[in-house]
C-alpha cells in the first residue's frame, strides 16, 4: 500500500481515460470524474482537500473526513494513483452529492409546495420559513433591498 | 427539541374522538376544530377538517402526504395581499 502511494506522478490509464477537459472562466481546467453521477468532478491542479470542496455537498469538514478515512496524503489531484482514485470513488459514492443532492433538495421543496403547508407557501413567497423576523433583515431570502418610491429620507 | 416517541403524536382528544366515530360509521362529514396544534395521523386521511385560522374555519382535505405535519400549517393566519400601490392621491 505504501509503495503504491510513493509512486507520485504516475497516473494510470484508467485515470487518463476519465479525465475531461472543461472550460472554466476562460482557463482550461482538467477535471477528474469521481462518482458515477454528473456534477461530481474535481479540478486537477489543486490539492485534494480543496479540490474535493468543488463538489456540491462537500465542505471543508467532509473533505477532511474523506482524506482521513482513506489515509491519503493531501497531494495534488493529478498525482493520484489509480488505486487511490478507485478508493476515493468508492468513498465519495457513500454520500449523496452533486446533481443528485440538488435534485433531492428540489424534491423536498416541491413536496412542501404541493401540499400547501406553511413552509410551502413561504418558499413560494421567497421568505424565511423557520420563523425568523422579516420586518428587518431576512436579506438572504428576500434579495437586495428595493427602494420604496416617494419615501422621505431621515433628517439628522 | 422533538416530542418523545413514547408519548405518540399529539392529537387533541375531542378531535380524535370525532375521527374515530366517523371511521366506524364510514361516512364523511366536515369536522370543525380549533386545535391547530394537533398532528395529522394516518387515520385522518380522506377526511375534510375545517381548521380555525383565528377568524373562520378553512376546510382542508387531508391527503396521505400531509401526515406528520400539524393542522395549523394548512390554515394561514395572516393574509398579506401586498403593499398599497401609490397612495399619494388619497393623502391630498
Amino acid at each position: 500500500m505504501f509503495g503504491i502511494r510513493r509512486s507520485v506522478g504516475f497516473v494510470s490509464d484508467v485515470a487518463l481515460q476519465l479525465r475531461q477537459s472543461l472550460l472554466l472562466h476562460g482557463v482550461r481546467v482538467q477535471c477528474i470524474n469521481i462518482g458515477g453521477g454528473t456534477g461530481v468532478n474535481i479540478p486537477d491542479n489543486k490539492r485534494l482537500e480543496v479540490a474535493l470542496q468543488h463538489i456540491h455537498g462537500v465542505g471543508h469538514f467532509r473533505a477532511h473526513r474523506i482524506l482521513v478515512e482513506l489515509n491519503i496524503e493531501n497531494k495534488l489531484a493529478k498525482d493520484l494513483t489509480g488505486l487511490e482514485l478507485y478508493s476515493l470513488r468508492e468513498e465519495v459514492s457513500k454520500y449523496m452529492l452533486g446533481n443528485d443532492l440538488k435534485r433531492c433538495v428540489q424534491r423536498d421543496i416541491e413536496r412542501l409546495t404541493s401540499i400547501q403547508c406553511y413552509r410551502g407557501y413561504r418558499h413560494i413567497a421567497g421568505l424565511p420559513c423557520r420563523g425568523q423576523r422579516t420586518s428587518t433583515n431576512a436579506r438572504t431570502r428576500k434579495g437586495k433591498p428595493i427602494p420604496i418610491a416617494g419615501k422621505k429620507k431621515a433628517v439628522r | 427539541m422533538p416530542r418523545s416517541l413514547k408519548k405518540n403524536p399529539f392529537v387533541a382528544n375531542p378531535l380524535l374522538r370525532k375521527i374515530n366515530k366517523l371511521n366506524t360509521k364510514a361516512e364523511k362529514e366536515i369536522i370543525v376544530t380549533w386545535s391547530r396544534a394537533s398532528t395529522i395521523i394516518p387515520t385522518m386521511i380522506g377526511h375534510t377538517i375545517a381548521i380555525h385560522n383565528g377568524k373562520e374555519h378553512l376546510p382542508i382535505y387531508i391527503t396521505d402526504r400531509m401526515v406528520g405535519h400539524k393542522l395549523g400549517e394548512f390554515s394561514p393566519t395572516l393574509n398579506f395581499r401586498g403593499h398599497a400601490k401609490n397612495d399619494n392621491r388619497s393623502r391630498r
